[in-house]
């Protein structure tokens, strides 16, 4: 026989395993220990998701999603939570409106014109300001924003009380203050995402004659799309969890109910007061005034699914983007509970 | 109008427009910073520097002020906020602690240990707990930890030994932290993964070759080169617990109380209330300017706590940055 078969598939040398054996005991530990963590954090998604689904399938019904609530003492009589799932709706459509202008706005100002001297320390100042605003608790951009629209001038966004002071507290203020929660990670998307696209890009369209502003409309804005999409998806997530500006900016009533004020319609609705998900599940908890807990686990059920379809859509959508896709520190880091 | 926006805008212009937008953001952050400052200076201004030092329960002084009137005299703004500070400290400091450790095995694990599989289950999961609003938290923590605490691990006896001073029924320090701990530790974790695989793999394997098994090699090597990182991701995690506020108005016990140390084992389980927390649990007297006063000089000090972290995590980063733009 041959002693060396040409036939004998060729395989690499395979390292040798470092066994678990030859390691020391403090490295054995740390090793067992690293393994428990990644299963805790598994474990406790897991257990957090069972649990909520267990008592949202216990609570739920479409009469309690689709009838308005009402100010009762009897916990039988509260109704259910139409009006802060609208609430949560409507928050999240203002919202989003006012902020992905904006940071698309910025974004493209900082990778295409903040350029010399002057401009680039500009837009050092605007990214650090991106990156303060995200740091910044939702509770302080809530006392700051209902100091700002509590002033005079403001009166329009709100309705003024009999005493003659404003009440700052509407749709249209609370969605302002919080769209500042999604001006961040629209921002960084589409930063990043402008700054992957390949150079010749631009300068295939500046050598077709077309103008800067042509460029960025025509070229440059469609190439990032999904790069906004993602960081819109992020946005609306942060707005839809966020508790604070809500209870403080909306003007959560007893009843949570959607209380239009005086105005064309449409315009009635949000310079009124209302609800959301959030304030009313706070309010049916035991730390709120009303304690019924199951109203609270079926709507915390309800929102609970709207951010996991909402996290899921932001995996699809970052999936698809062609360049400078967000790290998933980014994604996790501006897309977190605010 | 409409007629010349839909006209194509000249370079000029859109520059102009586009700048000042991105400037408008800058302009909200001043804003505010003049905004909660003008606001809290009565406050300091009556107090003092002993504003932040101890004396009485902040939360009966705020409940005190509701009735002062519309020009409160200077004695209405009477406030001591430590056992407010005290307790975002103690929390936020805490779960820290917690939290970095936690995230650390965790990032470790998931950048250089986890088979494929458990690596596609972890980090949806990261995400996930990540991005769980935080009254679903703190729904979580009032209904179903605090309960179990207060019923089977706080003994009878410990609640006899502080029943004339306040009253342990679950919701509390350990509570508190253990909650804010596993929501600071996704953040923490994603961070530290994404610095982790960073690190270029020469280096490991360099190590590795030299004989160090990987666990050394990651720990000498990969976790040695991200230290910067490491203490962003805790700046940042920090800065989100110091400012967590519903979660905390939920399972804190919401009562200004210090945790005494000295209690021995109820000290885990007393109650406290944080800055962030005491301006949500006060949003109803916000109408009183004494409250709204007090209420600002503690969004004052959020403020200045989130701006140094920040700034922090982003100086401490800065020699990252460079030599990464070194590598590449």
């Amino acid at each position: 026989m041959n002693a060396f078969p040409e036939a004998l598939p060729v395989k690499a040398p395979r390292p040798r395993r470092s066994s678990l054996r030859s390691w020391r005991w403090g490295d054995r530990l740390f090793y067992v220990l690293a393994w428990a963590s990644g299963l805790a954090l598994c474990l406790i998604a897991g257990a957090l998701v069972l649990y909520m689904l267990v008592r949202g399938l216990q609570y739920v019904s479409p009469s309690l999603i689709f009838s308005r609530p009402r100010a009762e003492v009897n916990q039988a009589q509260i109704g259910g939570f139409l009006d802060p799932l609208l609430g949560t709706l409507l928050l999240v459509a203002i919202g989003v409106v006012l902020a992905t202008p904006v940071g698309v706005a910025s974004a493209v100002w900082i990778v295409e014109y903040g350029q010399g001297r002057v401009g680039r320390r500009l837009a050092r100042v605007v990214e650090s300001s991106v990156e303060i605003v995200a740091g910044t608790p939702d509770i302080v951009i809530a006392i700051f924003a209902l100091t700002l629209f509590q002033l005079g001038a403001f009166s329009f966004l709100s309705f003024t009380a009999s005493g003659g002071g404003v009440y700052g507290r509407s749709f249209l203020t609370a969605g302002a203050a919080i769209s500042l929660l999604a001006i961040p990670p629209v921002f960084l998307a589409t930063r990043d995402g402008l700054e992957a696209l390949p150079g010749h890009q631009r300068e295939g369209a500046f050598a077709l004659g077309k103008t800067r502003v042509a460029t960025i409309r025509r070229v440059l804005l469609p190439g990032v799309r999904p790069n906004i999409a993602t960081g819109v998806t992020l946005g609306m997530g942060r707005i839809i969890g966020d508790t604070a500006i809500v209870f403080l900016l909306l003007g959560v009533g007893a009843s949570e109910r959607i209380e239009p004020q005086s105005g064309p319609a449409g315009l009635n609705v949000l310079r009124g007061t209302g609800s959301t998900l959030t304030s009313y599940i706070y309010s049916n908890s035991p730390a709120g005034e009303g304690a019924a807990p199951q109203k609270a686990y079926a709507a915390a059920f309800v929102l609970l699914a709207m951010v996991l379809a909402l996290n899921a859509a932001a995996g699809f959508i970052s999936g698809r983007g062609r360049s400078g896709r967000m790290s998933f520190g980014d994604r996790v880091r501006y897309g977190a509970w605010a | 109008m409409l007629e010349r926006l839909r006209h194509p805008w000249s370079d000029r212009r859109a520059e102009l427009v586009l700048g000042a937008v991105a400037c408008s953001v800058a302009g909200a952050i001043a804003l505010m910073i003049a905004f909660v400052a003008v606001g809290a200076w009565p406050t300091f201004a009556h107090n003092g520097l002993s504003w932040l030092g101890a004396g009485g329960n902040p939360e009966t002084q705020i409940g005190n002020m509701l009735h002062t009137g519309p020009h409160p005299p200077a004695v209405a703004y009477h406030l001591r906020a430590w056992p407010l500070i005290y307790g975002t400290l103690l929390t936020a400091g805490l779960a820290l602690v917690f939290g970095l450790a936690f995230a650390l095995l965790a990032a470790v694990f998931l950048v250089e240990f986890a088979p494929a599989a458990v690596r596609r289950v972890l980090s949806p999961v990261v995400r996930l707990l990540a991005g769980v609003p935080s009254v679903i938290y703190g729904l979580l923590g009032v209904l179903v930890l605090a309960p179990f605490v207060g019923n089977h691990v706080i003994s009878p006896a410990e609640k006899r030994s502080v029943q004339y001073v306040v009253q342990l029924d679950g919701t509390g320090l350990a509570v508190a932290v253990v909650v804010l701990t596993v929501m600071i530790t996704p953040i923490m974790v994603a961070l530290i993964a994404d610095a982790l695989s960073e690190v270029p793999a020469a280096w490991r394997e360099g190590a590795v070759a030299l004989g160090v098994n990987p666990l050394r090699a990651t720990l000498a090597v990969s976790l040695r080169a991200i230290r910067p990182a490491i203490v962003a991701a805790g700046a940042f995690a920090c800065a989100r617990a110091v400012g967590e506020a519903v979660m905390l108005a939920m399972v804190s016990g919401s009562d200004a109380f210090s945790p005494k140390p000295w209690d021995g084992v109820p000290f885990l389980f007393e109650p406290l209330l944080t800055l962030a927390a005491s301006i949500f649990r006060n949003a109803e007297g916000l109408s009183a300017p004494a409250v709204r006063s007090s209420v600002d000089a503690f969004a004052l000090l959020l403020l200045f706590s989130a701006f140094v972290l920040s700034l922090g995590s982003y100086l401490v980063k800065l020699p990252l940055r460079r030599h990464h733009a070194g590598l590449r």
